[in-house]
């Protein structure tokens, strides 16, 4: 592939389907930059970077999920029973750090196999599936903790939220949480470009043509799901450093990473989608959230800015994705 | 006589039959627990108790069975019961002359969020999820600025809506069954439902047959957010005032799974409101018998959750096999030979179910 060519190949990426996200961050950005002059600086950025991180993550998870054409409404109960069920393990003690987060990987490895297989082999819709495991799950934290979380993360465990490796030049504090984004970021990226990920794409697209073609599909679709599970345990660990252990943690996450995933571009019904776009909505929700502390916007008017951005973003793809091809296809009619 | 039974059968299958006897085999498994600790699931107050509980969620379960009907989905039924109650409450401000007005004014804002919600999801086409779950947000924004705790003042004479009984049988349950019975009509009878089964069985097959897809949608919209207002009518009569924190209960969630537990396929085209009122009893049944039984209200949430995918996964399983019967056997039909043949299915499917 010569070089121009594939400058095309990401321009058309980045202008077709996500291209409203990366505007709309742009703008927000350009917003919060003009009202607060210091937010583009190192510290108040890096600050910023590990408070939207554990958003970033669900949304490479979600991402793998809704691209497979299901959902995963668990996750926000996962980030929250891993976070209480960790304080509950660790409990203070420093050396307990490591075996414990081994744990939680664990343990989110078994709620996303319990999801994919649930879905795959037992055919429950995915929206089912993952409900009833956040049903599961949120029983399960308030009879484990009898309301009140108990127990106490150690330091070594917060450190992965809160801190980073100091005094590097020019930026300070390159946070943990930085790094284990990119990280993420960069696996999901090659793992979408692996036969594993043109899989979970072709299976979205069309189930049947992919099972006809030999695509095991229940095996895809169960790690896509594992994977998310994955994902909502690492955001947990990242979380309950940053911010502590609460018995509310986590509630309401699964639909905010939904929203993000869904403003980057990302079709709800399978098929289509670009996990850098997914990870920009994360991006913009949380710079979103952001501009309205900075607006001093009262708490309780936000859910309704929140609202009407995001119909007016999806909106605005969907129309402009219809506009760019004439005949619609049936999925994107059907699933809307 | 033979195609008599044919016909038995192929009644006694319907989907909608296996929710029923599901929900006789839950009464009847939970009544026998009961018994066991020594109460009585079956005794009047039980009953009634079963019953005033199921009427809220009952409501918005067939507004929820509508639009699912029609391969879309409404998250913001929570929100919009809310915002109805206390449309409702802050109306009539305890004065009976205008009950009629604050009824109207509930059932007036419900139907325009409902319209709303159908053009953002046709005509700007945003999925249903995020066009619903972002009308949420939006009520529940002005929800909480607006309304710090309870307010309005719901007259005795409009309480009665929410405790009076009919014999045993609650009012609002009476209610629930009429307009449950409305909703089947309307399916089953009218031109737009009938074109509701054609939207969710396939939008673009259907827009071809010459059928006004995005008006039908909206119109499931409209009906499901208008449930939703009787619901939240039938709050502030209970309650007394109107309360912004029921959005919190989950009803949104719950009505999408009493749906799919009442047989109606998720992806649309399938299914009817005959089922989802099973599906609605056979959660309120479990509440009560959990409520009865005195389990921990925590492990009734885990319980409640693994019966849910349970169930479905039993829905699943029997209507895979279902389809493919269907197909082989009575699209070309052979006379002599049905009577065999779906003798022999029908019992594999009873030894699945």
């Amino acid at each position: 592939m010569s070089n121009t060519s594939r400058l095309r190949a990401v321009t058309d990426r980045l202008f077709s389907g996500s291209a409203t996200v990366f505007v709309l961050l742009a703008l927000i950005v350009v917003a919060l930059t003009v009202l607060n002059p210091s937010f583009l600086s190192p510290g108040p950025l890096m600050l910023f970077v590990k408070k939207a991180a554990p958003l970033i993550l669900l949304a490479i998870g979600q991402y793998f999920v809704i691209v497979s054409g299901e959902f995963d409404l668990s996750v926000g109960s996962l980030v929250g029973a891993q976070v209480v069920i960790a304080a509950l393990l660790i409990d203070g003690v420093e050396s307990a750090t490591w075996p414990v987060m081994l744990v939680m990987f664990a343990g989110g490895a078994i709620v996303g196999v319990v999801n994919g297989l649930a879905t795959t082999i037992l055919k429950v819709p995915s929206i089912i599936t993952t409900l009833g495991t956040m049903l599961v799950l949120y029983g399960a934290i308030r009879w484990l903790t009898g309301g009140a979380p108990t127990g106490a993360l150690s330091e070594q465990f917060r450190q992965l939220g809160r801190h980073g490796i100091d005094n590097v030049p020019l930026i300070g504090q390159v946070p943990w949480a930085l790094i284990i984004v990119i990280v993420a970021g960069v696996a999901a990226v090659f793992l979408m470009r692996s036969a594993w990920g043109r899989t979970l794409i072709t299976i979205g697209d069309n189930e049947r043509a992919a099972t006809f073609a030999g695509a095991r599909v229940w095996q895809v679709k169960t790690t896509a799901f594992v994977l998310s599970s994955l994902m909502a345990t690492a955001a947990g660990i990242l979380i309950g450093g940053y911010a502590g252990v609460t018995a509310q943690v986590g509630q309401g996450l699964e639909f905010t990473a939904i929203t993000a995933v869904v403003l980057g571009g990302v079709v709800l019904g399978g098929g289509r989608g670009w996990v850098v776009a997914a990870m920009a909505g994360a991006l913009t929700v949380e710079t979103l959230f952001r501009l309205f502390n900075q607006l001093s916007l009262p708490s309780t008017i936000r859910p309704t800015a929140q609202g009407l951005i995001i119909i007016a973003a999806v909106a605005y793809a969907a129309v402009d994705r219809a506009r760019r091809q004439r005949t619609p296809r049936h999925s994107d009619v059907a699933t809307s | 006589m033979s195609t008599v039974l044919n016909r038995w059968r192929s009644v006694h299958l319907g989907t909608t039959t296996i929710v029923y006897a599901a929900l006789v085999g839950i009464v009847g498994l939970g009544a026998l627990v009961v018994s066991i600790e020594g109460g009585n699931l079956l005794s009047g107050a039980n009953i009634v108790d079963l019953l005033t509980r199921s009427s809220l969620l009952g409501f918005i379960a067939i507004g929820q069975t509508l639009v699912i009907l029609c391969r879309s989905l409404d998250l913001s039924v929570g929100y919009v019961m809310a915002l109805s109650s206390l449309v409702a409450a802050t109306t009539m401000a305890g004065d009976v002359s205008r009950i009629p007005i604050a009824v109207a004014a509930a059932l007036g804002v419900s139907a325009v969020i409902g319209f709303l919600n159908g053009v953002v999801i046709t005509k700007l086409k945003v999925n249903a999820f995020i066009a619903t779950l972002g009308m949420g947000l939006i009520i529940k924004g002005y929800l909480d600025t607006q309304y710090a705790g309870p307010a309005g003042d719901v007259p005795q004479a409009f309480q009665a809506f929410g405790y009076t009984r009919i014999g045993p049988i609650p009012l609002s349950t009476v209610v629930l069954f009429v307009l449950a019975a409305a909703g089947i009509w309307f399916l089953h009878r009218t031109r737009t439902g009938h074109h509701m089964y054609a939207v969710g069985g396939d939008a673009e097959v259907a827009r071809m047959s010459g059928v006004r897809t995005d008006r039908t949608v909206i119109i499931a919209h409209i009906l499901c957010a208008l449930a939703a207002g009787v619901a939240g009518l039938l709050i502030a009569s209970r309650f007394g005032t109107g309360s912004a924190l029921v959005y919190d209960d989950g009803y949104d969630l719950e009505s999408i799974a009493a749906v799919v537990l009442g047989g109606t396929y998720l992806l649309g085209g399938r299914g009817g409101i005959g089922g989802t009122i099973g599906g609605v009893l056979i959660l309120a049944t479990l509440d009560s018998v959990f409520n009865i039984l005195g389990v921990d209200p925590f492990i009734k949430d885990v319980l409640r959750g693994v019966i849910i995918i349970a169930a479905v996964a039993v829905y699943a399983r029997r209507s895979l096999v279902g389809k493919v019967s269907r197909r082989r056997f009575t699209d070309d039909a052979h006379p002599p030979d049905l009577d065999t043949v779906e003798h022999g299915s029908d019992n594999r499917q009873e030894g699945r179910a």
